[in-house]
C-alpha cells in the first residue's frame, strides 16, 4: 500500500522477554490510523518477527490521525506483545521506568507519544526495571 | 519537531533530557557531565586515597557494568592511583547468575581488571538452588541478602582490598528511604543515605552513583554500547521493594526531581541519640568471627537452620530461641571462612590478547 511505513523496533534491558525474546523486530504502519488507537480494524497477517504485520487498507470508518508513537505503542501491545501487557503499558502510555528513544534521541525531546512516525524510523524501548 | 541543540555546548543535537535538571544535552556533553558528577561525588566525600585497593561489586547488570567502566575512566583521567578489581558473587542460581557471570567475565577482558568470583557453594556449602529446594520460595530473599552481604565482605578480604564500591544508584537509595519510612525503621533511615558505611571490622563500602539517576545510567550504557545483562531473578523478587519502585517511578514521571528530593529528605532527618543507642552493641560471631550483634552472626544462624532442617524458622529472634531449645548445634556445623589472613590471593588475571 502506498505510504505504508516500515518501523524498526528494538527491545532491551529485559523488555524483550515480554516480546518472545526477540530484540530486533519491525512493523508496518499505515500513514493514517484511528484516532482512538484501535489497532484491530484492518490487521491482515500475523506478526512474526521475520514477516512484519501489515495492513490491507486504511481504516474506513471513524476519525483518523497521522500515525504517531502513541498508536505504535498500542500496536505493539496488541500484535507483538506475548505476555503481561501491564508491564509494558500503563494509563495509555509506556509504563514509567521504560526508556524510549526515537532514532537515538530521548523521546522526551521529540514530543513523546505525539511524535509522528516516519518511514524507516528506529524506536528503541529499554526497561530500567530489571536487576542491576 | 525541529532538532534541539545542546544547552551546554550549543552546537550538537540534543539527545537526552536530564531528569535531574531538565537540561537538553548532546551525547558528548552527557558523557562529560555524567562522569564529572560522579567524580565530584567521589572527591567531595573523599572516598579514596592513592594506593587504595578497591573492589567493584560486579553482577553483570547495568549499574555495576557502568560503575566498572566509569571507575576505570576516572581512575585514569584524574590519577586516583587506585588498584581496581572486579568482585562477583555466584549465588548458584541456574539460568540467572550463571548467565550474568559470563557478562562479568567479558567485562574482565574489556576493562582489563582482575576478577574474583566467590560462590555461596564454596563459602556456605549451599547454592541458592539448593536452599530454595529445601525452604521454598518464601523468605529465600532473606537468605540471599544476608549471604550476599557477607560474601562481598569475605571476597573483599581475600583480595585484601580496602574498599568495596557498589552500583547502587539514586533511584535505589530513594526507594530505600521510602521503604524505611513505610516500615518505621528510623535507625536504618538515618543510615541509608550515607554514601559510605563502615562496620567495626568490615571493609569500607560506598556508592559512587548515589546521585546518579537510573535513567542516565541506562542511557550511558546504551550510548557507550556497554555489554550488560538484564533479567529478573527467577526466585521471588522482593514484593515490598517492587511496590516502592513502582510508586517512585510514578512520582518521577510526574516530577523528575522527586528522586533527588527524597534522598535530600532522607539526609535531612535527624535521628535521636536514644534511637541510635537502641541498636545492639556489636561483637564478633563466636563461630566464624564476623561482626555480629548476637553470639552468632546472621549467616551462621541461617546456615545452622539449614543444616538442622529448621531453616524457615530462623528468620526471627523468637524462632532462633526455639531452635536453641531443641538442643545445641551439632559439632559438624561449618565454619564460614573469613579470609582475613589468606597469604596468597587467587585472582584470575585477564589473558593476554
Amino acid at each position: 500500500m502506498a505510504g505504508t511505513m516500515m518501523i524498526k523496533i528494538v527491545f532491551s534491558g529485559g523488555l524483550e522477554l515480554l516480546f518472545g525474546n526477540e530484540r530486533n523486530q519491525s512493523v508496518l504502519i499505515p500513514p493514517f490510523v484511528p484516532s482512538d488507537n484501535s489497532t484491530h480494524s484492518s490487521l491482515s497477517s500475523s506478526s512474526e518477527s521475520s514477516t512484519p504485520s501489515s495492513y490491507n487498507d486504511t481504516p474506513s470508518t471513524g476519525e483518523t490521525k497521522a500515525a504517531d508513537l502513541e498508536y505504535l505503542i498500542y500496536h505493539l501491545r496488541d500484535h507483538l506483545l506475548k505476555e503481561r501487557p501491564e508491564l509494558f503499558m500503563e494509563n495509555g502510555t509506556i509504563r514509567p521506568g521504560i526508556l524510549v528513544l526515537i532514532n537515538n534521541t530521548d523521546w522526551e525531546l521529540e514530543g513523546e507519544g505525539s511524535y509522528q512516525l516516519c518511514n524507516n524510523d528506529e524506536i528503541v524501548f529499554i526497561s530500567t526495571l530489571h536487576g542491576g | 519537531m525541529a532538532p534541539t541543540s545542546c544547552s551546554l555546548c550549543r552546537d550538537a543535537k540534543a539527545i537526552l533530557k536530564r531528569p535531574k535538571t531538565g537540561q537538553q544535552i548532546c551525547k558528548n556533553c552527557f558523557f562529560f557531565v555524567f562522569e564529572t558528577e560522579v567524580h565530584h561525588t567521589i572527591t567531595e566525600s573523599e572516598l579514596f586515597k592513592p594506593g587504595d585497593r578497591v573492589a567493584i561489586g560486579a553482577s553483570g547488570g547495568k549499574d555495576s557494568t557502568v560503575l566498572a567502566y566509569v571507575m576505570k575512566t576516572l581512575n585514569e583521567r584524574y590519577n586516583y592511583g587506585l588498584d581496581l578489581f572486579l568482585l562477583s558473587i555466584d549465588e548458584g542460581i541456574t539460568g540467572y547468575r550463571d548467565d550474568s557471570l559470563e557478562t562479568v567475565k567479558r567485562n574482565q577482558q574489556q576493562y582489563d581488571m582482575p576478577l574474583k568470583i566467590l560462590s555461596y557453594d564454596e563459602l556456605y556449602g549451599w547454592t541458592m538452588d539448593a536452599i530454595v529446594e529445601q525452604i521454598g520460595k518464601k523468605n529465600n530473599c532473606t537468605f540471599c541478602g544476608v549471604f550476599r552481604r557477607q560474601a562481598l565482605d569475605r571476597g573483599a578480604a581475600s583480595l585484601k582490598v580496602d574498599h568495596i564500591v557498589t552500583g547502587h544508584n539514586a533511584d535505589d537509595i530513594a526507594e530505600t528511604v521510602l521503604m524505611n519510612i513505610m516500615r518505621g525503621d528510623i535507625a536504618r533511615l538515618g543510615r541509608c543515605t550515607s554514601i559510605c558505611t563502615q562496620g567495626e571490622d568490615t571493609i569500607k563500602r560506598s556508592k559512587p552513583f548515589k546521585y546518579a539517576y537510573e535513567k542516565e545510567i541506562v542511557m550511558y550504557a546504551y550510548f557507550k554500547k556497554l555489554d550488560y545483562f538484564s533479567t529478573e531473578c527467577i526466585y521471588s523478587p522482593d514484593a515490598y521493594r517492587g511496590h516502592a519502585r513502582t510508586f517512585l517511578k510514578d512520582l518521577e514521571a510526574a516530577r523528575p526531581s522527586a528522586i533527588i528530593d527524597i534522598i535530600h529528605s532522607g539526609e535531612a532527618f535527624e535521628v535521636k541519640e536514644e534511637i541510635k543507642a537502641a541498636q545492639k552493641a556489636q561483637q564478633t560471631c563466636k563461630r566464624c568471627g564476623y561482626m555480629s550483634s548476637n553470639d552468632l552472626c546472621k549467616a551462621c544462624t541461617l546456615l545452622e537452620g539449614l543444616e538442622r532442617g529448621m531453616a524457615s524458622s530462623v528468620i526471627t529472634d523468637r524462632a532462633r530461641k526455639n531452635m536453641d531449645a531443641m538442643g545445641p548445634a551439632p559439632d559438624n556445623i561449618r565454619t564460614i571462612p573469613l579470609f582475613r589472613s589468606t597469604p596468597t590471593i587467587a585472582v584470575e588475571l585477564p589473558s593476554q590478547s
